[in-house]
Parts: C-alpha cells; structure tokens; sequence
C-alpha cells in the first residue's frame, strides 16, 4: 500500500464522477419530462429484471426512468468498485472511509429513489435531488484527493489563501446548495412554472399572493398547461430562488475579485474563480430561458446541469484552497 | 309482523318519492369564441403514439364548445346532500385510454362505484391517480392487459388520472357522495334524474372556468336551470 499517485485509481475516479454527473442530468431530464413515476415498480420495470427489459418498450417517458435506473446501477458498479480500490490500495485512512461513505451514499440514494416510486411520495424527490448533488461532490473530491495535484503539491511552493476568502467561498457554496434544494422542491411540486415572466414576477416587481391574485393567474396560464394549479407558495418559492441567485451571484463576483486581489490574476484558483462567475452567468442566463421557453425540458435540465457544476466548482475550490492553506501552515 | 308493516311502510314512501321526484335538466352555454386549443405535438415523438394519428396531431380538450355555443364537460351537481351515495348499487363506470388519450376526459361518479379503466391501445400505459382526498396509486397497464377496477371512498372534484409513459394523457373524475349530478354532453345539455322535491343549490364546475350557482326549487315535474360561461 502507498499513498503515491495512481493514475489508474485516479482516472477510475475521474470516470465514476463524470458518470455521477451524467446521471444527475439524466435525473433531470427524468424530472423535466415529468416521468418520474413513469415506470410504477421498482426494482423491477414492468415487472421485468430492470437489466433485461425489453428495448421496444423504452417508450415516452419509461425512456427517461429506466435509462435513469440503468445508468444510476452503473454508478452503484463504478462507486463499490473504487470504494474497494481505496480500500486496498491507497494507505490514507481518511480517503479509505471517504469510499466507503460514498458506497453508503449511493446506496441510500438508490434506496431513496426506489421508495420514491413505491410509496409515491412526491416529497420524496427532494432529499433524493439533495443527495445526488452531495453525492456529486463527493465523487469528485474523491478524484480530486487521488489526483496528482493532491499528492504532489507538498512539494511545490503554494501561495496561501486567506481564511476570509475561504470563508467566503465556503459561505457562498453552501448557499447554492440550499439553492439547489430551493430548486428541487419547486420542481417536485410538479405545476409547471409559477412564475412564467423574467425579469419580472407576473408583471410586477414582486408578485401578489392573494387568494384572488392566485386564481388570476391559474385562469391566464398558458394554453396546454397541464401541471397541478400553482399556489401562493410556489410563487413565493420561486421569488426566494430568484433572491438566492441575485445573492450568490454577488457573492461569486466578490469571491473572483477578492481572488484576483489576494492571489495575483495569474494564479490557478483566481482563474478558477472566474470560471466559477462565468458558469453562475450563464446559469441565470439558463434560468430566465427556463421561464421565457414555459420549462422547456432541455433548457430546464440543463439549468440543473450548470447548477451542479456550480456547486461542484465552489466545492472544489475550498478543497483546494483548504490544501494549499494546510501546506503553508505546515511549512512554516 | 311490526316488522313487516315497518318495511313495507318505508318501501311505500321511497316510491312514493321517487313517483314525485323530478329531473333537473338544462343546457350549458359559453359567451364569446371558444379559446384556441394547443396541439398535442409529443405524440407526434412517440413512434407507437404516431402512428395512431397519420394526419395532425390530436388538441387539448379544455374547452369543448359547440358551434352553437354549447358547452361539454360542465359538472353539474347539488350542493350541500352528503352521505346519500348509493354508488356500490350504481352501473360501472369506464375510463378507456383510446389513441394514447383518455375517453371521456371528463367523468363523475359515487363514492363507492366501480370505475374501470382499459387500455385499448396497442401501447403500454401506466395509470397513475392524483388525490387530494383519496389515496394515490400508480399502476401498470400492458397493452391487451386486464381491465383495473377502481373505487373511491371520499368525495372530490378533479381526482387526476395520469399516464407518465405519455405526459400529455390526462382524465379527471369527479366524485360524489350522493347521486345527483351530471356531466354536460357536446350539446351542453344535462340532466340530474329523480331528485326529490324541495329547494336546493344548483352548481355547475368547469374545470377552467370555475364554478357558478343558482338556487332552484325542484317540484314534481323536475325543474329546468341553464348556466352560461365565459373566459375572463
């Protein structure tokens, strides 16, 4: 046992997260073609070994959820076998029990996205939303922690970053993952959009919320929208995520200038962190698509993609400015 | 034998009641052009679905106006007569699922009453309620499979039926627990069969275009009450 690089173990790594991410957009587009519920047993698909239903029953939606199922045991594959790899064949402790965790998680996900169909708990796609976006992160930090930037930055003389800009960073990507949950919940209330104008909110700057103001606009719904009547709720839920996306879009900008400030333009984690304010960019830009094409699937599960890679790039960037900040303590 | 005079007392007064019964019949209208429909494209992307609809695609039933301004699919009911359903005695009711769409989109009936759905189609569907009052289920329908058989406890307007496999595939049943009320056919009319005399509230859901009143008296010969809507 080492702890030296192995890009075997590594890129195994790298393959499981890109996968995980894969599934998550899979999810999406599950959840965007509201299919959900679209194959009713599980773990059967009606009634067949999910591994061998048959090809010209992928139909309408049983396309998305069973491609979802599929490709979600494959993740299921891919995370035992790297938890087993670290196990054996990397020697730090931590990393060990990190594969494990992620081998619990991808178990309870699974789990979760089973009862999810049985019990039909439409709820229930909150947490399994949640989870599949912790999980994300931890595939990828696992890829992160057996990379060979990890293992040989001891080495290399770092610049340190100041714990407030960590701090901040830490703050902001926490805050996109309540965001993310904002968002789960607002799209496992299947009623379509809630709000269907951008920049405002039913033509006003905050909508009302009146029973009276609710029927309004249940009554001037776009022709062929056949999701649940929307409540006084869901409009407010959707006011609060445009509020949370304001916000951490401030809170991205700050992170990349303070970035640029502390650690010099040049540096990897300044560029990083402007990468980071150009993908929240183009995330609003998807979130007012979504409203403007009335929740096209495409445009809304690629919101979901990009809302993942931001979370994924904040995630990361703490790690590496957690490494950096640890080597420079060490050294001194 | 105080038994017997007893039953044959109560049987004489249900005839009886049911000799001066009337029915509440009239005719639903809708004011101005009917709103424009929206054409069911995600048909047209499912291969087996397609196939069905060589021409165009089929449209949105929400407003079903006729060229005389009647208007399909209005619940007409009493209001305020709960806990008199006779649904379990009541004919079966039937859903199909015909052309990857439900047929009709629009029903009611009786706590207790026997619905069934059928899948008259060469596709698969899965048939998947949404209560607010009673409980969900999710359940598969092969095509050439067994008929499901469905009966609901509590009352509620709108119990969604729903096939995810085709997300365009919606049926909504309303349930009562008495057995007055009816659904307004493609000539608007309706008609709510022997209905005791006395004075009632009279109301009448769309499900687009919301709910109105009227305060009738039903006498021997029935009573007659037309209801006009209007997208606003």
């Amino acid at each position: 046992m080492n702890n030296k690089y192995q890009p075997a173990l590594f890129w195994f790594a790298v393959l499981n997260a890109v996968t995980t991410f894969l599934l998550i957009g899979l999810g999406g587009l599950v959840t965007s073609h509201e299919a959900g519920m679209s194959v009713p047993d599980w773990p059967t698909t009606y009634g067949y070994n999910m591994f061998v239903f048959p090809l010209d029953k992928w139909v309408g939606g049983i396309f998305y959820e069973h491609s979802h199922r599929l490709l979600a045991s494959a993740v299921g594959l891919l995370t035992t076998i790297l938890a087993v790899w670290l196990w054996l064949k990397d020697s730090r402790k931590w990393i060990q029990w990190l594969g494990i965790t992620a081998f619990l998680l991808v178990i309870v996900q699974g789990i979760l996205g089973g009862l999810r169909v049985r019990w039909i708990l439409d709820w229930l796609g909150v947490p399994h939303g949640a989870v599949a976006q912790a999980f994300l992160v931890l595939c990828c930090a696992i890829a992160l922690f057996t990379s060979r930037w990890w293992q040989k930055s001891e080495t290399e003389k770092q610049i340190s970053v100041p714990r407030g800009l960590r701090s901040h960073v830490l703050f902001v990507t926490l805050l996109i993952f309540v965001q993310l949950l904002i968002a789960a919940t607002m799209r496992h209330q299947h009623a379509g959009l809630a709000i269907n104008d951008f920049p405002l909110a039913h033509g006003q700057l905050w909508p009302a919320t009146t029973p009276e103001a609710i029927a309004d606009y249940n009554a001037h719904r776009p022709v062929g929208t056949i999701g649940n009547p929307i409540t006084a709720f869901q409009v407010s839920l959707q006011m609060v995520h445009r509020l949370v996306a304001y916000a951490i879009f401030l809170g991205i900008v700050a992170a990349a200038m303070l970035a640029r400030k502390k650690l010099g333009g040049d540096d990897a984690l300044a560029k990083f962190a402007w990468f980071w304010l150009a993908l929240l960019t183009l995330q609003i830009g998807l979130g007012a698509w979504t409203v403007w094409s009335n929740k096209a699937a495409d445009v809304t599960t690629l919101h979901v993609m990009v809302g993942a890679s931001a979370l994924l790039v904040g995630a990361l960037w703490w790690l590496m400015a957690a490494r950096r900040a640890s080597l420079t303590e060490a050294m001194k | 034998m105080r038994k017997n005079i007893l039953i044959l007392t109560l049987t004489a007064f249900g005839v009886l009641q049911m000799a001066s019964a009337g029915d509440i019949t009239g005719v639903i209208n809708f004011k101005g052009a009917a709103p424009a429909e929206k054409e069911l494209t995600p048909i047209k992307d499912d291969p087996n679905c397609a196939a069905m609809y060589p021409g165009a695609a089929p449209q949105t039933k929400f407003y079903v106006v006729s060229a005389n301004g009647e208007l399909a699919d209005v619940i007409v009911s009493l209001k305020g007569i709960p806990g008199k359903s006779i649904g379990a005695s009541a004919a079966t009711a039937t859903l199909d699922q015909k052309g990857a769409l439900y047929t009709p989109q629009i029903i009611a009936i009786q706590t207790g009453q026997k619905l069934v759905v059928k899948n008259s189609d060469p596709v698969v569907h899965n048939v998947h309620t949404k209560p607010t009052a009673n409980p969900e289920s999710n359940q598969v329908q092969m095509q050439g499979g067994a008929d499901l058989n469905y009966t609901f406890d509590k009352p509620e307007m709108f119990l969604k039926f729903q096939c995810d496999v085709h997300p365009w595939m919606f049926a909504w049943v309303s349930v009562f627990d008495h057995p007055f009320f009816a659904v307004s056919g493609a000539d608007g009319k309706f008609a709510i069969k022997n209905v005791p005399p006395g004075k009632y509230t009279l109301e009448a859901m769309h499900r687009k275009l919301g709910t109105q009143t009227a305060e009738i008296e039903v006498k021997g010969d029935g009573a007659v009450q037309g209801f006009t809507f209007e997208k606003k």
